[in-house]
């Protein structure tokens, strides 16, 4: 598995075909792929910058891969996360998992993604027309954790 | 025992600080503990501190409650929820 954080961009298609190389035991690929929009509650967004802590980050990520990969059979996963300066359309996150059919691979890309939302240690700042803000936490993205919890 | 501080994002702007080693009195053994050492600064502090602020707190790059006991040299963060992915 792989995880990586940088400043840089990711290729999905050449993500994809690292993640799922010389392994014909793979039937379903799930891969996420989230986006700077360029409206967040009722603000235009110019720019975006990223800051998260080093260390921290990479292991929460490596304990969310390794909770998945107990979960589900799981072949292989790759986690991409950006940070720094990043403007409307770019690439932020990419998620991707692989597995022998579609339902475990949709599931623990899913289930990888509501957790980074909640306990990796990234945070967004976000310039607007009325100044630079910090993006608050969503309660919906605690919901979105809660229904993976109280299942085995 | 000393230990060392982190501050992320809002609360590290607020503070002006983003890391700090500290010595601590010895009836200041856990997580919690640390953040009411340091509201009682007094200020800022007090303010980005306080205790209906809703932050979250991590010990050795762990998640961590305010009940999580501290060991010498360990590392303690401070930070609000996260916004990634």
């Amino acid at each position: 598995m792989t995880i990586r954080i940088s400043a840089d961009d990711f290729d999905l298609s050449t993500e994809v075909a690292l993640l799922r190389a010389a392994q014909p035991q793979v039937g379903a690929v799930v891969a996420f792929v989230g986006t700077v929009r360029d409206m967040n509650d009722g603000a235009a967004v110019a720019e975006m910058a990223l800051e998260h802590y080093p260390g921290m980050t990479e292991k929460s990520i490596q304990a969310i891969v390794d909770q998945a990969h107990t979960r589900w059979q799981l072949f292989n996963t790759v986690v991409i996360h950006r940070i720094g300066p990043l403007l409307p359309l770019d690439q932020i996150v990419l998620v991707a998992v692989t597995a022998a059919h579609r339902g475990e691979a949709f599931a623990a890309c899913e289930f990888i993604m509501d957790y980074l939302k909640t306990e990796a240690p990234f945070w967004k700042k976000e310039q607007t027309p009325q100044g630079a803000r910090w993006v608050d936490a969503r309660a919906t993205d605690d919901a979105a954790l809660a229904k993976w919890q109280g299942q085995s | 025992m000393n230990i060392e501080l982190r501050f992320f994002a809002s609360l590290r702007e607020a503070l002006g600080v983003s890391q700090e080693s500290v010595s601590l009195p010895d009836n200041v053994t856990t997580v919690g503990d640390v953040r009411d050492f340091l509201v009682a600064r007094g200020g800022i502090w007090a303010e980005a501190l306080a205790p209906q602020k809703v932050l979250r707190m991590a010990y050795n790059q762990n998640m961590s409650d305010p009940g999580t006991a501290l060991t010498a040299g360990c590392e303690v963060a401070f930070f609000p929820p996260v916004t990634g992915g």
